[in-house]
């Protein structure tokens, strides 16, 4: 018994040894806590990064902005570069938890967009730096749900068990608020209240709520109709090409993503060095291609390679964006309101 | 150079010190062992546990608040759903589990042994990916849709109502996203704790116990009645508990098998800390709320039980 | 009697039936060419060559194993100690350590994880850490002891209430007689706990979940990030070499065993036979 039993603690400690080994050492100069949402990174420019630099990424992922808030106030982590939306950034500045940048370790900050730079989240430019930007659509299958045009596909009963929707309270009801033709930040509680009813009478016909799990459900077939990320519908397309894209007649909602410095980030200058390295035009268009979202680089934009489908979902022409409408963070009220009513939807 | 003068007064206060605290080790010599766990358990069981009713009693601002448990109300379909799928889940461990438990403990040693190694194994691979692994076989394009679906079942179904002008032919069975499938999901993965304290318990029965029984006339079924039952209460009792409370908390299976549309006590706690809706406060109300309800029930089944002093883990 | 054992392994063979099912499939599917769940589309080894170049995957395995073995090791060690503690004390005081004691093996993961977050992240702020590979040892050493007491425990109460003085008339020390008597007559049940330890470690995901931190990851928490999107093949191949691994691994033991134990039965009847 004795001998069989230091077999196998001694064959588990050569596998740390060896998995130890695989790990690799710790790069002298030090490390960049990332963290993102999930899928939304071309991985080869992490390892590109850290070649590059020496400075090790940890990359973490989060699902929803109001997750990545919950897992900061909890506190306990140490990120250093966090890539959150527009609402989000208010709201975030407006309870002091971001560094202003040094613009002066962001060169390529010049090749932003200018229609991406004073935006309501950051009138001044001090706090972020866009990562990417994009649409919310409706993704499905036509063979399944036919032709869409309309938010209303997605509360209709004739495609109940193959209508997925948003796991996050804020984009979940922008959708129903939309349909409605009501703005995505209404702060009167009649028309949020009207917005909530309609997802009470929508969530039976569900097949459920969803993050980036919405990928493998429509990829396979699993479900045939889904409101998700524009960017997001160009990688699902790649691997089900009967899929198609639409932004709703009624319109939706336009976001950006920026990346932001914690306020107690420990290593400020290696998240610079990252956010610059992320905004240079050849690792944007690399990325931008990767994970189908439209890079706020101006380069980017002129000289990209897209076919018409990718181009017609990346860059939406002006009038369809005019439809388009950002998030703004809302008063303390309306968010207790938010998660209240969250809760109260799924149970 | 003078370090043997030094050492000489150094060793003397050493020793003023050392010698009281060495007698009383030697007077509490193999007690003292327990001291470093025992502070250990103070520092890593009980003070988190009690935060988590100091957090409940606060409000965000740090003041003294009931309200935490005062808005408790509107969670009640969530307690409500959470005991009832946890109490079907354990109900159907029970009537599975007892059965396997006694077969097992009727096998001969070595079958016993593998046998039992065999329910350990599958912990060896993550409990979310065999979870995960659900998905894939109750999915609607799952594998067991798509063998029902070879084998003709769904064909068969549909000629049955062919003449029915309203029928809508099927073409899956709705399997994932119910609550069928998350009390699956529970039943599978705790069902080895039903299993193994009930088996440990039932082979320590003397077995001169049932031939006694035997020889005095009982039938089998009064044996197992009035004898294996009785003896195997204990290991019941725990296992009971070993599969309520973990199935009574999940928040990953019911995301993976429920959709998500439902929440259970697990999904909401979760939801309070690292989720969508941060309250850390109402977060520790409802587990203070929860860790009730399990000593509640715990303290109620110990009734019906022997009392044994420890667990029966394993 | 006879007919109702047969009905009931029938019933027994169906459960492990129901327990292997998705280890089969998950298994099966790690030889899957395409990154399909539920559609086989040809045979291939590629996801296993990927493997050992994914970084993320290597680096939380790492995590994993050296929390586990660490947790596991540091807790035999003051498991053991504590079990000989209690073991010893007034069943006053025993009764009411052994109560705490049981409290994270009873209580719901999510609530120990949870409370020990709150207790990090209040300590970290005062003393200037943050949640990592510290807090997550300590969190593992901390569910990990009760179990290796609970298996400790019967062994003590098995030995022979006398020994210790027996020792020690003998001319031991105190320590010579936990050293040399205890600890051998105990070992099994400390190996026991510390097999049961590690691997409730290496399947605990809930707790690292809460107190791991930003800069750790384990690979069941690399897995939960994965199940909120979609599973790579890779972690099904992963997770079959593990099995594997420990399937060969109880083979082996098992198989040494039996021949111990024949060779033992041997031994026997040959001295029997020169008698």
């Amino acid at each position: 018994m004795k001998k069989t039993i230091s077999i196998i603690i001694s064959a588990i400690m050569l596998v740390c040894l060896f998995a130890g080994c695989g790990g690799g050492g710790k790069a002298s100069k030090g490390v960049v806590n990332v963290y993102n949402w999930g899928e939304y990174i071309d991985p080869d420019l992490r390892a590109q990064f850290e070649r590059e630099t020496g400075i090790k990424v940890n990359y973490k992922t989060f699902e929803s902005n109001e997750q990545m808030y919950s897992v900061l106030k909890q506190g306990g982590v140490n990120y250093d570069v966090i890539i959150p939306s527009d609402y989000m950034i208010s709201r975030l500045v407006s309870e002091d938890m971001l560094a202003p940048i040094d613009f002066e370790n962001i060169p390529n900050y010049a090749l932003v967009d200018d229609n991406l730079k004073n935006m309501a989240h950051d009138p001044e430019n001090k706090y972020s730096v866009p990562y990417m930007w994009g649409t919310v659509g409706i993704i499905y299958d036509p063979a399944v749900v036919g032709e869409v045009d309309s938010w209303a596909a997605l509360f209709d009963k004739k495609n109940s068990g193959k209508i997925l929707m948003f796991d996050n309270s804020r984009d979940a009801m922008g959708i129903a608020l939309k349909y409605l033709n009501y703005s995505l930040n209404t702060t009167d509680e009649a028309q949020l209240n009207e917005a909530f009813e309609l997802l009470k009478e929508q969530k039976p016909i569900l097949q459920g709520y969803v993050m980036d799990q919405i990928f493998d459900k429509l990829e396979s077939g699993e479900a045939a109709i889904g409101p998700y990320y524009a960017g997001d519908f160009l990688t699902m397309h790649s691997a089900n090409p009967d899929l198609k894209f639409c932004i709703p007649k009624e319109g939706s909602n336009v976001f950006v993503d920026s990346m932001c410095i914690l306020k107690n980030a420990e290593n400020k200058a290696n998240a610079e060095a990252f956010i610059n390295f992320m905004t240079g035009t050849d690792q944007s268009m690399a990325n931008s291609e990767y994970i189908g979202y439209t890079s706020p680089n101006k380069e980017v934009r002129d000289t990209i390679d897209l076919d018409d489908l990718a181009k017609s979902v990346m860059y939406p022409d002006d009038a369809v964006l005019s439809k388009c409408e950002s998030f703004i963070n809302l008063p303390q009220k309306t968010l207790n309101y938010y998660d209240s009513m969250w809760v109260k939807l799924k149970s | 150079m003078n370090r043997s003068s030094a050492p000489a007064g150094f060793k003397e206060r050493v020793a003023s010190v050392w010698l009281p605290v060495k007698s009383f080790l030697e007077r509490y010599r193999r007690q003292s062992f327990a001291y470093p766990y025992v502070l250990w358990m103070a520092l890593f069981v009980v003070i988190p546990i009690i935060l988590i009713g100091v957090y409940a009693f606060t409000s965000a601002e740090g003041g003294f608040t009931l309200e935490n448990f005062s808005g408790i109300t509107n969670y009640i379909p969530v307690f409500g759903r959470s005991l009832w799928l946890a109490l079907v889940a354990t109900a159907i461990c029970f009537i599975i589990g007892y059965p396997v438990a006694l077969a097992i403990s009727r096998m001969d040693a070595k079958a016993q042994r593998i046998m039992l190694m065999l329910i350990m194994l599958p912990m060896w691979i993550n409990f979310l990916l065999r979870t995960y692994a659900w998905m894939s076989l109750l999915e609607n394009t799952g594998l067991i849709n798509r063998m029902l679906a070879a084998i003709g079942v769904f064909d068969w179904i549909n000629a049955m109502h062919s003449g029915n002008p309203n029928y809508t032919p099927i073409t899956h069975f709705q399997l994932i996203n119910t609550n069928g499938a998350v009390v699956l999901g529970m039943v599978y993965n705790y069902l080895p704790f039903m299993i193994l304290p009930i088996q440990s318990v039932i082979v320590k029965i003397d077995p001169f116990v049932i031939e006694a029984a035997q020889d005095l006339g009982a039938s089998s079924r009064t044996v197992f009645r009035k004898v294996i039952f009785p003896l195997s209460l204990s290991g019941v009792i725990s296992g009971i508990t070993m599969v309520f409370v973990p199935s009574v908390s999940t928040f990953v299976i019911s995301r993976l098998l429920g959709g998500s549309t439902n929440m259970l006590l697990g999904d909401l706690i979760e939801m309070q800390f690292m989720g969508a809706a941060y309250n850390p406060h109402l977060g520790s109300a409802i587990s203070l709320i929860m860790m009730a309800i399990v000593v509640i029930c715990m303290s109620v089944m110990n009734k019906f039980g022997e009392g044994e002093e420890q667990a029966v883990v394993m | 009697m006879t007919k109702k054992n047969t009905a009931g392994n029938i019933f027994t063979a169906l459960t492990y039936i129901f327990l292997y099912a998705p280890i089969v499939v998950l298994i099966v599917f790690s030889f899957n060419s395409t990154k399909s769940r539920t559609v086989w589309s040809g045979f291939t080894l590629n996801w296993y060559k990927e493997l050992f170049s994914d970084s993320l995957i290597m680096s939380s395995l790492q995590t994993t194993l050296m929390v586990s073995v660490l947790a596991s090791l540091i807790a035999a060690v003051i498991g053991t100690f504590a079990a000989i503690g209690f073991y010893s004390m007034k069943k006053q005081w025993r009764a009411p350590f052994l109560t705490v004691n049981n409290i994270p093996v009873i209580n719901a993961d999510i609530i120990t994880g949870v409370s020990l977050s709150l207790l990090f992240v209040s300590a970290g702020l005062f003393m200037g850490f943050e949640l990592g590979f510290g807090t997550l040892l300590i969190a593992h050493i901390s569910f990990d002891i009760p179990y290796v007491i609970l298996s400790v425990m019967p062994k003590l109460y098995q030995l022979d209430r006398n020994l210790f003085e027996a020792a020690q008339d003998l001319g031991c020390t105190w320590f010579q007689t936990i050293y040399k008597v205890v600890i051998p007559e105990i070992m099994p049940g400390i190996i026991n706990g510390l097999l049961i330890a590690f691997t409730m470690s290496v399947d605990d995901f809930v707790i690292s979940y809460f107190t791991a931190g930003s800069s750790v990851e384990t690979l069941s928490m690399a897995i939960y990030a994965m199940t909120r999107r979609r599973i790579s093949p890779k972690i099904n191949a992963i997770s079959t070499l593990l099995f594997a691994v420990v399937l060969i691994l109880l083979i082996i033991v098992n198989v040494r065993e039996a021949r111990q134990q024949k060779a033992n039965i041997k031994k026997q009847k040959m001295l029997k036979g020169s008698n």
